[in-house]
């Protein structure tokens, strides 16, 4: 496999990573992420006029037509600077299911998306069996407006900011079946729609939401009723590769970090680098890192040519993360001793973002059984 | 007295004196350190039933303990969910006194870190001077009757709250760095002190960065001779070190995980703790964590038998700081996303709203974080290694 960037492609790496290093500091980030704001509304705005935001959606709403490769290549550099700005809630997941509808909600939300005006977020998982897309509780009962939905969703991120909740939703089936969800947009201000919004430990917002009987129009039906699961593992896996590459990203500069101080960073008169023990961890560090990346591109890869084994490849991905990210993590604090525990560097909050992208739609055993079901049967 | 009997007692004594709010501090814990009111209150209750220094001698205001009676009664504690006493008075200097303090010194200091009128921080490391603290710089220079310090500590547990430091400082820049060390008690409000806290990874303050500007401390507040302090200071790292149960950590992790795994479900609706493949997983920590607890037993063993454990003490600090870190990864994957709400005033004592998410995966995150510390402070991994490899395998 040989991954040949495109000029664009290319470009963008560079341009990214550039914006980032000259107008996204860490000192900037802890601001934004104290404020009780989640993100920066001016950082976003920016990201929709360098063409970010639109980069991997369709011409006809302004966007380029990226694929998975634009995707990885945002989201990695996003995590090398701990960006906070949901990007993967709003054009990952919301503008990614958003596609799969009709061209109604097309119009309605993703060019709002594309400029920055719309903010989205995924309500899936609900309290009690979070650890399972599948598990929908929340109903959708057929009325004469269109639909009529109730339940209750916990961890929704970028809550707060949301004017569109993808919420899924049972139309059929029993508790645990795939088939009959059913997903919906949701406006957010609908009556019958309550929030509980919560600061996370990486820095962002989330909401706990309720809907009591929120009526939305059957143009707010997203795919065909009862047929959601397979569009959402769909759009997942888009945004396990954006987290993944995230965490790839993040790894990278806990790593450069963790250099770069024990070579600075004296005592019994040398540099702490000198020492083999650290020597060897930081090396086993590299590897690890290095064998993620290339289960990033190859994944990004397949799932932009949409080869039969992108889902198997995506898993894999995945629970090489929930290995690596800990162990990247976990070790960059160690290495700092007494620093690396405090708020005032990086390296913690790297360790944090990873810590809850690691839980992010399944962890490492999950993935790894999946692939297993995946590439045995 | 019987063992049992003994226990028995001590379950009645926790029934009695453990308030609902003391509870709560304990179960509220996140790192090493309970909320400081409920911490001081559990303290002088303590000290009123003459319980508050297990391991003091009874001359000095121990209960006169035998070492099974002190482990059951750490036990019973920490399972009752007490709010864990400041180690470093208790512990830490107390001991050293006893051992190393004049008269004078005793007389003082003893029965002010009984009765919890003393608050001690510890003054080792300093933003120079970790895993090589020898070679620490604070100087202390005579002038008359007192010393004059100035220099910095750093990570000072609880300095905040503490109004006595004790410290390494610096009274000789000849010889080897160990030689030029004295062990020096100071009064937090001597002019010249300035405590500037430190804000942890979860957003508490835990340390602080201590900053001496020319401060008058009086000779006779030196503990053992001057540029004698390291060996002083050595017998407490060995007490910081091996005077830790580990088993009864890992038991309350072990209670605790096994909550989580029973009440949340995994992917497939199952029970986690009925997951075969988490089931294994848990298993493995448990058996270190009981091969960790027949080793304690056996340095207790040693210790009755008034031999030294030595060396043993490296290796419970090592397994039973990692073997703590895996329940905590353990308890981190059963919460699944619930680890995500940072929910810190939730963790006061006296917090009365609702929480979002379980209350069994309340603390969940905040301990994966803060437990990472565990293998930084007290002598990280890398050096308690460092001394097996030198001390037990003479390499
Ligand atoms: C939560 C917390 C509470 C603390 N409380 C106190 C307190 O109350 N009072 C106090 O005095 N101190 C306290 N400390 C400080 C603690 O003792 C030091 O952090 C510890 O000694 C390590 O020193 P350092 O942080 O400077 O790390 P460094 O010594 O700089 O170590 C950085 C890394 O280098 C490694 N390393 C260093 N030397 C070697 C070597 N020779 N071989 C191999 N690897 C090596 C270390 O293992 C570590 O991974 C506390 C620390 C923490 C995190």
């Amino acid at each position: 496999m040989h991954i040949e960037y495109t000029d664009e492609q290319n470009m963008l790496r560079d341009s990214v990573d550039k914006y980032l290093r000259d107008n996204y500091s860490f000192e900037s980030r802890q601001a934004v992420a104290k404020s009780g704001e989640g993100f920066s509304e001016q950082q976003w705005r920016t990201f929709a006029e360098l063409g970010w935001l639109a980069m991997t959606l369709p011409e006809e709403h302004g966007g380029f037509e990226g694929g998975a490769l634009e995707t990885m290549i945002l989201c990695e550099a996003f995590g090398k600077h701990l960006v906070l700005e949901p990007y993967m809630e709003t054009v990952v997941l919301t503008a990614g299911l958003l596609q799969e509808a009709g061209p109604d909600i097309h119009e309605k939300y993703l060019a709002g998306v594309a400029e920055g005006r719309v903010q989205g977020a995924l309500a899936a998982l609900e309290a009690g069996r979070q650890s399972s897309l599948r598990h929908v509780e929340t109903r959708a009962e057929s009325c004469a407006e269109g639909f009529k939905l109730s339940g209750s969703k916990c961890t929704v991120f970028n809550g707060p900011a949301a004017d569109v909740f993808l919420v899924t939703a049972r139309t059929s089936g029993d508790a645990y079946s795939a088939e009959g969800i059913s997903l919906f947009a949701v406006d957010a201000g609908l009556p019958g729609l309550s929030r509980r919004d919560y600061p996370t430990y990486d820095g962002r917002h989330a909401s706990e939401l309720w809907l009591d009987g929120v009526t939305v129009p059957e143009g707010a039906l997203v795919g065909e009723p009862g047929r959601g699961y397979p569009v959402l593992e769909k759009i997942i896996d888009r945004a396990l590769l954006a987290l993944s590459a995230e965490a790839v990203g993040a790894m990278d500069s806990l790593l450069a970090a963790t250099v770069e101080y024990t070579k600075q960073r004296k005592q019994f008169g040398k540099p702490i680098s000198r020492f083999q023990v650290l020597r060897h961890r930081m090396a086993d560090m590299f590897m690890e890192i290095e064998l993620t990346r290339s289960l990033m591109l190859a994944t990004a890869y397949k799932l932009d040519q949409n080869a039969d084994d992108a889902s198997a490849l995506v898993s894999a991905l995945k629970a090489k993360v929930g290995k690596s990210g800990p162990f990247v993590g976990q070790n960059a604090i160690q290495l700092h001793g007494g620093i690396g525990m405090t708020e005032e560097l990086s390296v913690g909050h790297y360790f944090k973002r990873i810590a809850v992208i690691e839980n992010l739609f399944n962890s490492r055993d999950f993935h790894l059984q999946r692939y297993m079901r995946l590439t045995c049967e | 007295m019987e063992e049992q009997e003994f226990r028995d007692e001590v379950r009645r004594f926790l029934e009695d004196s453990l308030t609902p709010e003391l509870k709560r501090a304990g179960q509220l814990m996140t790192s090493v350190f309970a909320d400081f009111d409920a911490t001081m209150e559990w303290h002088r209750i303590l000290y009123e039933k003459g319980w508050v220094a297990p391991d003091w001698p009874k001359e000095y205001g121990g209960p006169g303990w035998n070492i099974t009676q002190r482990y059951v009664f750490q036990e019973e504690c920490k399972l009752a969910n007490a709010p864990a006493l400041l180690p470093m008075g208790l512990q830490m200097l107390g001991p050293m006194l006893i051992g190393y303090g004049t008269e004078e010194q005793k007389n003082y200091y003893l029965p002010r870190i009984l009765s919890g009128e003393d608050v001690w921080c510890q003054g080792y490391s300093e933003p120079g001077a970790g895993s090589d603290l020898a070679s620490l710089s604070t100087s202390a220079v005579r002038d008359g009757d007192d010393y004059l310090v100035n220099g910095s500590k750093i990570w000072t547990s609880y300095a905040q709250h503490s109004n006595r430091i004790f410290c390494l400082v610096r009274t000789s820049k000849e010889g080897p760095p160990q030689a030029g060390i004295s062990f020096l008690l100071i009064d937090m409000d001597s002019p010249g002190i300035r405590v500037d806290p430190i804000v942890g990874l979860d957003g508490s303050v835990e340390q602080c960065q201590v900053f001496f500007d020319n401060v008058r401390v009086p000779v006779a507040n030196l503990v053992g001779e001057e540029n004698q302090g390291w060996s002083v200071a050595k017998y407490l790292l060995e007490f910081e070190r091996g005077g830790q149960n580990f088993t009864v950590d890992h038991k309350k992790q072990t209670a605790k995980l096994h909550r989580q795994a029973r009440a949340e479900l995994n992917p497939d609706g199952i029970p986690w703790i009925d997951d075969p493949v988490f089931r294994n997983k848990m298993a493995s920590v448990e058996v270190d964590a009981l091969a960790l607890e027949y080793t304690e037993l056996r340095i207790k063993g040693a210790l009755e038998a008034g031999a030294n454990p030595g060396a043993l003490s490296s290796l419970t600090k090592v397994m039973g700081t990692e073997i703590s870190q895996r329940f905590n990864e353990l308890s981190v994957e059963v919460m699944g996303t619930f680890i995500t709400p940072f929910q810190h005033e939730a963790l006061q004592p006296d917090f009365e709203g609702e929480i979002v998410g379980p209350k069994h995966g309340l603390t969940v995150m905040a301990e994966y974080i803060n437990n990472r510390a565990s293998t930084i402070y007290g002598g990280t991994a890398e050096i308690q290694r460092d001394i097996i490899a030198k001390r037990v395998l003479e390499l």
